[in-house]
């Protein structure tokens, strides 16, 4: 347990120290995407009835900042520790795979909410925000958190150039995030994009996010939650079958 | 039990065999050399003995215990001190030795840290960020993260190389004392000075395979002799020393200079009685011992 206990800390330790980068600056990114999408759309959109636009977008736009800092951490931690070569300092010790996964995933995890937490501290006050089902907000970020930090890690042990990693992120997770109603709601869409918005992972974690604060949203939290699962134990069985096996990082 | 058991270890990178059935029994309290040309397979029989890499075939146990299937107590047995100079930026040496503890499952070790970088003259930039410190200081550091959970199989991959000479003392100082007190060290290295001073013995890697096998002394004994250099100023060489002379075009060029073969110092004075009865008379004589290298040499030349 020492051996995990320390990681964690590391990995903690490697991001608080950058903070500026790692914790402020996302959070002023989605300042800005609120201040000028709240601006532009507030008096054209109204997604759900009753709910100002400003106040649809504040979870989206938390929801987000939550899952690409959570990718963000692992895999930028791990492709870092790799190229430098550092990554020696934490293979050779006797930590097991169980133990490295836990780590770097909740690290990440952490990561995300603290930018989550501080991007949500600084939009709501532009916008009127309830709390309708809190259990619910505090469980789809913990899963989508866990979901894109998992990915992460498994794109920082494939990738082996930080190019190839930034393509994981800019023609996977970028397109994933924004695609999947951060912005809008699917309904809103033309039955074939919602069909697609549907196979889409990241869908379910920023709807389902969203009904804890208007107890309205596109499909049943409960629903949401069962694919968020599904998907997270299928990624978390992958990303710990390669820890274990060695892929990439014992040759 | 032998602290490093390997046997018939194999790996190959696409068509290049690195390990070519390496069988090598290391004994606890050994100070073992591990020495061959570059791309010889010595790092990757490191990389095999640490985990970092996996053999194709054959295994490696570190006290009895299998690297990869009881890894947590073998990596546990184990310092490796890997060749590249890396580091971890983000932190201090202090922080960067605390970590390092804590991997291997210690908590509240900071007095044998603290004894550790008072022995590697670390002490002084125990708060330092290690992107600050020097190429030489950062060495010290790898050093220092592979002894924190004072391992009994301490394994060094040239620790020295473009290392200044108080580095080298103050290490060579530090794991001999490590080595006194009943740790195993496994040492690769070009300088094959070091090598000659400091292991019991040595094997010699070529092409992923262990070409010989000893103790320095023996090595040193059986394979090169010694060599007596002389220099007539008059007189020639007689017939009966010619066939000692180790490199005949000597006899043929006309500087009169013989490199002869001696097995030990007892065969030096016969030769110059020899020399005196013929009338010669020597201008310069030098005796060369054999040392490391000359096995070095020898052995991977013969191998040609």
């Amino acid at each position: 347990m020492i051996g995990f206990q320390t990681l964690f800390y590391k990995e903690i330790l490697r991001f608080w120290k950058v903070a500026t980068q790692t914790v402020a600056a996302p959070v002023l990114t989605a300042m800005l995407y609120l201040l000028i999408f709240g601006h532009v759309l507030a008096d054209h959109v109204q997604v759900y009835p009753g709910v100002q636009y400003t106040s649809f977008l504040v979870p989206g736009l938390v929801m987000m900042s939550v899952l690409q800092n959570a990718f963000a951490n692992s895999s930028s931690s791990l492709i870092q520790s790799k190229i430098t070569g550092n990554l020696v300092f934490v293979l050779l010790p006797p930590l097991s795979h169980w133990e490295l996964f836990g780590a770097y995933v909740l690290a990440a995890v952490a990561r995300g909410l603290v930018v989550g937490a501080g991007v949500f501290a600084v939009t709501a006050w532009f916008a009127h925000m309830n709390f309708v089902a809190p259990w619910w907000i505090a469980i789809f970020a913990l899963l989508g958190a866990g979901i894109l930090a998992t990915m992460g890690l498994i794109a920082g042990i494939w990738a082996e150039k930080f190019d190839q990693l930034a393509a994981f992120q800019n023609f996977l997770i970028m397109p994933a995030t924004f695609l999947s109603g951060v912005f809008y709601s699917v309904h809103s869409l033309p039955p074939f994009w919602q069909a697609v918005s549907h196979c889409n992972p990241f869908f379910y974690m920023i709807d389902g996010f969203r009904y804890g604060f208007f107890g309205q949203s596109d499909v049943n939290p409960l629903a949401s939650c069962g694919v968020v699962v599904v998907f997270l134990l299928i990624l978390v069985s992958f990303g710990l079958g390669l820890l274990k096996s060695g892929y990439k990082l014992r040759h | 039990m032998a602290a490093i058991q390997i046997r018939r270890v194999e790996k190959s990178y696409r068509s290049l065999k690195a390990l070519d059935g390496v069988s090598l029994t290391i004994e606890a309290g050994e100070f073992f050399g591990l020495l061959g040309p570059n791309g010889a397979g010595k790092t990757t029989l490191i990389s095999v003995i640490a985990g970092l890499n996996r053999a194709d075939a054959g295994t490696v146990a570190i006290h009895g215990h299998d690297v990869v299937n009881d890894y947590r107590q073998a990596r546990q047995l184990l310092g490796v001190v890997p060749q590249e100079l890396v580091f971890d930026p983000f932190f201090t040496v202090r922080e960067t030795l605390r970590i390092q503890s804590g991997y291997f499952g210690l908590k509240n070790n900071d007095a044998w840290i603290d004894e550790v970088m008072h022995h590697l003259d670390l002490t002084n930039k125990a708060d330092a960020n290690m992107r600050a410190l020097s190429g030489g200081m950062k060495r010290r550091v790898l050093v220092a993260q592979a002894l924190v959970h004072k391992p009994p199989v301490i394994v060094l991959d040239e620790p020295t190389a473009g290392v200044d000479v108080e580095l080298r003392q103050t290490l060579w100082k530090f794991v001999s004392r490590l080595n006194r007190e009943g740790h195993t060290v496994v040492l690769t290295t070009h300088y094959l000075e070091e090598a000659q001073a400091l292991c019991n013995r040595v094997a010699m890697l070529k092409a992923g395979q262990v070409v010989a096998l000893d103790t320095t002394a023996s090595l040193i004994k059986r394979i090169s002799g010694s060599q007596l250099v002389v220099r007539l100023a008059a007189g020639a060489l007689p017939a009966e020393l010619q066939t000692l002379v180790s490199h005949p075009d000597e006899l043929m060029s006309g500087n009169r200079q013989y490199t002869l073969r001696v097995n030990d110092c007892a065969e030096v004075e016969p030769i110059l009685s020899k020399l005196r009865l013929s009338g010669a008379v020597i201008d310069d004589m030098q005796l060369h011992q054999a040392d490391l290298e000359d096995v070095f040499i020898q052995i991977m030349e013969g191998e040609k």
